[in-house]
C-alpha cells in the first residue's frame, strides 16, 4: 500500500478576486487568516471563529460560506471573491455597489464590523431572488450579527436593493 | 480561538479514505463539510490528529432515484436537498426542515452526512431520518452494512458508526400517494439550533392519519421516536379531542432533563405545543385551539 504522509504544510494555489495565488500553507490555518495575514485582506473579519457570528462570510466557487469554517489548504482550485473584489469588480452587475449605497442612505451600519459579510450575504439573495419579502430577507440574514443598528435599517436597505431589481 | 495542530490527508477515492482510517484509527477524524467540526477544533473542544478529508470524494455526491428509494450521498451539501426537485417530490419532509438548518453560508458548505455521523441532538436531519424510516449506508474494510436511521442515533454524538467506517448514503422510501410530511421547531433565532422541535412523516386521508412515524429532536440526548403518540393518532379521525390525547401520550414517549437553558417541564409543554401544531398542518386543522 503506497500511503502519502499526514502532511502539516501544503502547496495551493487559487484564484482570490481574479488574481492567482500560489503559496504554502501551514495545514491547520484557516481561510480567513490567510486571506488577512498572508494576502493583507483585511476585509474578511474574523469574529467569533466558530461559525456563528457570520463576519467571515465571503464568495467560495460562487456561493457564500465562512471562511473560518474551511481551512484554506480546501481553497485549493476553487474561485475566491472577497469583499475586496466584489466591492471593486464586476462579478455581480454591482449588486454589492447598490448594496453599500443603500446601507449608507439608510446608516444601515455603525461600526461597520459586520459590513462586508453582510454585504455578501445580502448580494446572494438579491442576486437568486430579488422578490424576496421582508420575512425571507431576515432569514438569509439570520447567520450575520450586528451588534450596532438592530437589523431594522439593514433589512430595509436590502429590500429597498431588491424592490429596484426586480421592479416591484 | 485557532485550531490545535494537526495533520492532513486527502484520499483519493474511498478505497484510499478506507486505508487511511485503518491506520490512524481514533486519531483521525472525517473532514467533510467542516461545519461542525472545525467550530470544535477553533473552541479546542476535539483534537484529532489527523483529518482526513474527503471533499474530494464526488462518488459521495449527489441525489438519484432507485428502486423506490430515493438516495442522498453522504457529501451532499445541504443547499442541494433544499433545491432539489428530487427532494421535494420524495422526502418533502426534507425540503421542509431544510431552511431550518443552519444558515445560508452553512447550507452552501454543511453536508447531509455530516450533520448524520455528528448527532447533534437539536439537529433536524437526524429526527427527519427516523421519521422517513431511511436507511444508512455505511462502508468499512469488512465491506458494505446498512443501519435503520432508528437504530443509527446511540447516545449524545453517538452513532452506530465504528471506528474505520464511513457513512456513504441515505436511502429513503420515496413518499406515496398519500405521503404527506410536517415539521416545527422552536429555536431562538432562525438557523440556530432547536430549543425543541420534531418531524412528521405519515399518509393523510382526510383527517385520518396512518403509518405515523413521528421524531422529536433536542429534547433529549439523541432523537426520539414518539411511537405512543403515534400510535393514539393512528385510532381514528385527528380531532382536537384525539390530539389532545397524543399530547398527553408524549409523556410515554419524552423525558426532557433540566438543562443550563431550559428546564425539562418547559422543553415537554413545548413538544406538547408543537406535536399539536405539526399534526394540524397535516390535517389543515386551525391549530391555535388544538395547540392549548
Amino acid at each position: 500500500m503506497n500511503t502519502p504522509k499526514p502532511a502539516t504544510e501544503l502547496d495551493v494555489a487559487f484564484t482570490v478576486n481574479g488574481e492567482r495565488v500560489e503559496r504554502r500553507v501551514p495545514v491547520r490555518q484557516n481561510l480567513a487568516d490567510f486571506l488577512r495575514d498572508t494576502l493583507g485582506l483585511t476585509g474578511t473579519h474574523v469574529g467569533c471563529e466558530h461559525g456563528v457570528c457570520g463576519a467571515c462570510t465571503l464568495r467560495c466557487n460562487g456561493v457564500i460560506v465562512r471562511a473560518c469554517l474551511m481551512l484554506a489548504v480546501q481553497a485549493d482550485g476553487a474561485d475566491i471573491v472577497t469583499i475586496e473584489g466584489a466591492a471593486t469588480g464586476n462579478y455581480d452587475g454591482a449588486i454589492v455597489a447598490d448594496l453599500q449605497r443603500e446601507f449608507h442612505q439608510r446608516n444601515a451600519l455603525q461600526c461597520g464590523f459586520c459590513t462586508p459579510a453582510m454585504l455578501l450575504t445580502a448580494a446572494e439573495l438579491v442576486a437568486a431572488r430579488p422578490q424576496a419579502s421582508r420575512e425571507e430577507i431576515r432569514a438569509h440574514l439570520s447567520g450575520n450579527y450586528c451588534r450596532c443598528t438592530g437589523y431594522q435599517s439593514i433589512v430595509d436597505a436590502v429590500e429597498s436593493v431588491c424592490r429596484s431589481r426586480s421592479g416591484t | 480561538m485557532k485550531a490545535p495542530a494537526f495533520s492532513y490527508l486527502r484520499p483519493e477515492n474511498i478505497s484510499q479514505a478506507i486505508d487511511f482510517i485503518d491506520i490512524y484509527g481514533d486519531e483521525a477524524r472525517w473532514l467533510a463539510g467542516g461545519q461542525s467540526l472545525l467550530a470544535a477544533l477553533n473552541m479546542r473542544l476535539a483534537a484529532p490528529s489527523v483529518l482526513i478529508d474527503i471533499n474530494g470524494l464526488s462518488e459521495l455526491a449527489g441525489i438519484s432515484v432507485n428502486a423506490g428509494k430515493l438516495i442522498i450521498g453522504a457529501l451532499t451539501r445541504h443547499r442541494e436537498i433544499e433545491h432539489s426537485p428530487l427532494v421535494a417530490q420524495h422526502a418533502s419532509l426534507l425540503a421542509l426542515a431544510m431552511p431550518h438548518v443552519a444558515h445560508a453560508a452553512v447550507r452552501n458548505r454543511g453536508t447531509f452526512g455530516g450533520s448524520i455521523a455528528f448527532a447533534d441532538p437539536a439537529a433536524e436531519l437526524p429526527a427527519c431520518c427516523i421519521a422517513l424510516d431511511a436507511e444508512f449506508v455505511i462502508v468499512g474494510r469488512g465491506g458494505e452494512r446498512r443501519v435503520r436511521a432508528r437504530h443509527f442515533f446511540t447516545g449524545l454524538y453517538e452513532t452506530a458508526l465504528q471506528t474505520g467506517e464511513i457513512l456513504v448514503a441515505a436511502e429513503i422510501p420515496c413518499a406515496r400517494d398519500k405521503g404527506r410530511a410536517a415539521f416545527r421547531e422552536l429555536a431562538r433565532r432562525h438557523g440556530d439550533y432547536a430549543i425543541a422541535g420534531l418531524a412528521v412523516q405519515a399518509a393523510v386521508e382526510g383527517d385520518v392519519l396512518r403509518d405515523v412515524n413521528i421524531a422529536f429532536f433536542g429534547v433529549d440526548s439523541k432523537p426520539v421516536l414518539a411511537e405512543h403518540a403515534a400510535s393514539v393518532l393512528e385510532q381514528g379521525a385527528a380531532t382536537p379531542a384525539r390530539i389532545e390525547q397524543a399530547q398527553h401520550q408524549l409523556a410515554q414517549d419524552l423525558a426532557p432533563q433540566d438543562d443550563v437553558h431550559y428546564s425539562g417541564a418547559m422543553r415537554m409543554q413545548l413538544a406538547r405545543v408543537l406535536l399539536a401544531r405539526a399534526i394540524g398542518d397535516l390535517v389543515n386543522l386551525e391549530t391555535k385551539s388544538a395547540a392549548r
